[in-house]
């Protein structure tokens, strides 16, 4: 019986550029920013480093494929490095892979980066097309991500009888908490709060996701160094140990979009991952036990859904719980602690590493008391790549010892 | 015993006020009002000849053993491809056997009269077997010009066979003239045509009777034996001449439309055909007469097999399912004769991959999915593993094909992202009745007409628009029906 990933493998250190509309800096420059931070907090030398995962999706609008932009960019000294992409468990992935690696034994030091530069697209939104693969093209619907994600709450409205008029209230909260998150955080891209109201007037991109409903479109970069603990407590003798509690990735069996099982409320993938996650995290309770997290709310209706499929609301009863607040920053369990994806965009390939590091800081005592999750020990990540019907979850559990 | 067997009947949904056209130029051309009269119809921004033709097809279709077909011909002067047969994608969009014959006629808007003379004088008596003729035509005039007041768009199909005949070839008569009222070059958009005095007192009023008095002379048959007449002629005074000088009665007139679709092109007299055949009684006669660079006279004797014939859309049912288009501008953009900015995410370049959609023709053109032989789960894109993780057989798979099935909206939206010339782009969750789901744009719908749990219909429609090698990529959609309906 595998034993899992729990306290096996120790974050030496991270990087958070910030995120943004960075018409100054290349991907190349985004991975440089957090890299630099990454190692001096690591306080290791670059050479120290003995391996490298990194995380791009885009390649059409990015660094192009393979490792060598980022090992160049870097200048990594001829080690292994491997490029990998997962949709938007992208830099999860680079993160997982570095954590198995040193887990396995293969090496103590390893790095996981995770980029994306969206906005060199010359329009809103992500870029269109890529990655569907030559049979979408042929039969696949003129679709987008927020016409993709939208459906959820249509789904929803049907098969819970909640009316569009209340889903919309509980999406306009959702977006509201990150607003008000995301505004005192410095490395985050949109910092202005809003209010419900502006949410639920903005206009609508697709039914029934209006702008605020949708996650920023930005440019960024996040690491993260990871060893064994014993060389985390022999590097940081002074400082509390952060540890990986589990790691889980659930792509689809294609039963949503093939098969007649799936209600269209929720994503499946994450409903597993997370049972197994908590699994391997020996989480028993995570409405009880979970202190913080960052869910993939690429929009507002997935937050809200996700909700459920982590088995923190009742199925059909997210409403209750974002209504009385239970997810805002002080609130029961603070969701999107940072700002999520809503302030700080969703630049594919960083985004799963950018979550690490919200939590991370948050473990550390890092952040200023205005955005402190008190008592926090355990810090839930979340990703979600694909659409409702066909995607990858991903699930990162760290926490202190 | 030869003659059609069934008929099927396409009039897009979407209608133009002439009214309208004629608010949006009359400062160009004031003498447009004496034909601003009634409303035509309008292919969707997503039809075109093939999906018309696709659609009656599948009209006369119904009920029909599609494994009976042995032939689809085709008539279009507005045929999507020059090089690759425009009857082939009839054929695979309708799920035909591979071995069938597939022909494509042109030239002239009498071609759907000669497609069905051709058909009908090759048909060898194997009562087993079925021939399918369609015809479609989207004919475009410019802006300002009377054509784009007159032309509709339209198609027709009809089965003919040897067995359970509804309406007996009695005969045919051709003539062949170079009598050119309306042409179109080798890359024309638009029509020409002649003055409209000359068409008239030379074109049709003598055209027409050589034709039909070459018919009678030849049969035998007398003009009076016919309970419809069904000739193309929008200029009333010359119908009326028509009429007058073989004692056409106006009840005998079949209606030319003109008031509701307009003139169609090359299946206009078969869509008129196939509207008689809707109220048309056991022993009456039909006289057809194509025109266009000649003649095509036909005559058809109803049978008894009429009443037992299933009932289907035809053409009436096509003319009742209706949408106003309320927008000159939206016809010019949806006929590409406006140029109009999608954003973009139109610039993406759309290229058909040949090689790919020949391996997926049936999936794609043919909506064919699969059903598992061993737990009977019906799923679309075909799969080889089963997707029921209770079965998971490999390779154990038989066709099935999902165009003719109904489903549900399980899913929707509306998307002002998604680039379209019918914004906002809409799409959803289809969940088919008999099992199976898939995602599917939808059309000839409004964003407000659509929740979950409606029922669907599908479609076969243009897809993708590739305009650097300028071809239509085909798929099928799904048609919200409307419970008024």
């Amino acid at each position: 019986m595998a034993e899992g990933i729990k306290d096996k493998v120790a974050i030496l250190g991270m990087g958070c550029c910030r995120f943004g509309e960075r018409w100054e800096s290349s991907a190349e420059d985004l991975m440089v920013e957090s890299f630099t931070e990454c190692l001096a907090d690591a306080g290791i030398d670059k050479k120290e480093i003995q391996a490298a995962y990194t995380g791009t999706y885009n390649d059409e609008v990015n660094v192009g494929k393979s490792a060598v932009p980022t090992s160049t960019a870097l200048k990594l000294p001829y080690i292994p490095v491997t490029r990998l992409e997962n949709y938007c468990a992208t830099a999860t992935e680079s993160f997982r892979a570095a954590c198995y690696a040193v887990a396995s034994g293969a090496y103590d030091i390893v790095l996981a980066i995770g980029t994306e530069k969206l906005k060199d697209t010359g329009y809103g939104g992500l870029p269109s097309g890529a990655g569907a693969g030559v049979s979408a093209f042929m039969n696949g619907p003129n679709s987008t991500a927020p016409g993709g994600f939208a459906q959820l709450a249509t789904a929803y409205s049907a098969v819970h009888k909640i009316p569009m008029s209340k889903i919309k209230d509980a999406i306009a909260h959702v977006s509201a908490k990150s607003h008000a998150n995301g505004a005192m955080n410095p490395r985050a891209h949109l910092r202005k709060a809003v209010s419900e109201e502006q949410i639920k007037a903005a206009p609508m991109i697709a039914y029934p996701l209006g702008l605020f409903d949708c996650c920023g479109v930005s440019d960024g970069s996040a690491a993260a160094i990871v060893t064994t603990p014993e060389i985390a407590r022999k590097l940081k003798p002074g400082q509390p140990l952060i540890t990986v509690k589990s790691l889980q990735v659930v792509a689809t069996s294609g039963e949503e979009s093939i098969g007649n099982t799936w209600n269209g409320a929720g994503f499946v993938t994450t409903q597993k991952a997370a049972r197994m996650a908590y699994a391997e995290a020996g989480i028993k309770n995570p409405r009880e036990e979970l202190s913080m997290f960052d869910v993939h709310d690429c929009f507002s209706i997935t937050e809200f859904v996700t909700m459920e499929d982590l088995h923190i609301s009742p199925v059909g009863g997210a409403y209750d719980d974002v209504m009385s607040g239970f997810y805002d920053l002080d609130g029961t369990i603070p969701c999107q602690i940072d700002g999520g994806l809503k302030c700080f965009g969703h630049p594919i390939g960083a985004s799963g590493l950018r979550m690490i590091y919200a939590m991370y800081e948050q473990l550390l005592d890092r952040v200023p008391d205005e955005r402190k999750v008190k008592n926090a020990d355990f810090g839930l990540t979340h990703n979600l790549g694909g659409a409702p019907h066909r995607n990858v979850a991903a699930i990162s559990i760290i926490g202190r010892g | 015993m030869i003659g059609i067997v069934s008929y099927g009947g396409y009039i897009p949904r979407y209608r133009l006020d002439r009214k309208i056209i004629l608010k949006a130029m009359s400062w160009m051309a004031p003498g447009l009002a004496g034909l601003a009269r009634g409303e035509k119809a309008v292919a969707a921004y997503d039809e075109d000849s093939i999906t018309m033709a696709v659609a009656a097809g599948r009209d006369a279709l119904a009920g029909f053993d599609r494994n009976s077909v042995s032939s689809v011909s085709f008539a279009s002067t507005s045929l999507p491809f020059k090089e690759r047969q425009n009857a082939g994608i009839i054929k695979e969009a309708l799920n035909l056997e591979d071995n069938v014959g597939t022909i494509d006629f042109s030239g002239s808007i009498k071609s759907g009269t000669t497609a069905l003379l051709t058909t009908l004088r090759a048909f060898n008596g194997d009562t087993n077997r079925t021939d399918l003729v369609c015809a479609a035509d989207v004919r475009l005039g410019k802006p300002a010009s009377p054509q784009e007041m007159i032309f509709g768009d339209g198609a027709a199909a009809f089965l003919v066979g040897g067995d359970n005949v509804i309406a007996e070839f009695k005969g045919a008569y051709s003539t062949s003239h170079d009598f050119v009222d309306h042409y179109r070059g080798e890359f024309a958009k638009y029509d020409r045509q002649w003055e409209d005095r000359w068409i008239r007192d030379m074109g049709l009023t003598k055209i027409i009777p050589e034709a039909i008095n070459g018919f009678l002379d030849s049969t035998g048959m007398q003009i009076s034996e016919f309970s419809k007449v069904i000739y193309p002629c929008h200029y009333a005074a010359a119908r009326k001449q028509i009429n007058k000088l073989f004692g056409i009665a106006p009840e005998v007139d079949q209606s030319n439309f003109q008031a509701e679709i307009g003139e169609t092109g090359s299946p206009h007299v078969l869509i008129m055909l196939a509207a008689a055949l809707e109220t048309a009684k056991p022993g009456e006669k039909l006289l057809v007469i194509g025109f266009g660079s000649g003649c095509d006279v036909l005559a058809f004797e109803v049978t008894e097999k009429i009443t037992a014939l299933q009932s289907r859309k035809g053409v009436s049912g096509s003319l009742a399912s209706r949408r106003e288009l309320d927008s000159y501008i939206k016809y010019l953009v949806w006929r590409d004769i406006l140029p109009v900015e999608s954003g973009m995410r139109a610039e993406e370049d759309l290229w058909t991959r040949w090689s790919a959609l020949w391996r997926k023709r049936k999936e794609v053109l043919g909506l064919v999915g699969s059903r598992c032989t061993k737990c009977g789960t019906a799923q679309y894109p075909p799969q080889r593993i089963c997707v029921n993780a209770d079965c998971g057989a490999t390779d154990e798979m038989e066709a099935y094909c999902y165009s003719d099935k109904t489903g549900k909206i399980a899913s929707y939206t509306s998307d002002n992202l998604a680039p379209s010339l019918d914004p906002p782009a809409k799409y959803g969750q289809i969940e088919f009745d008999e099992g199976g789901k898939f995602m599917f744009d939808f059309t000839d719908c409004d964003a407000d007409d659509i929740e979950t749990g409606m029922g669907v219909e599908f479609s076969f429609r243009r897809k993708y628009q590739d305009n650097r090698r300028d071809i239509s990529g085909y798929f099928w959609k799904a048609i919200p029906i409307k419970k008024e309906n």
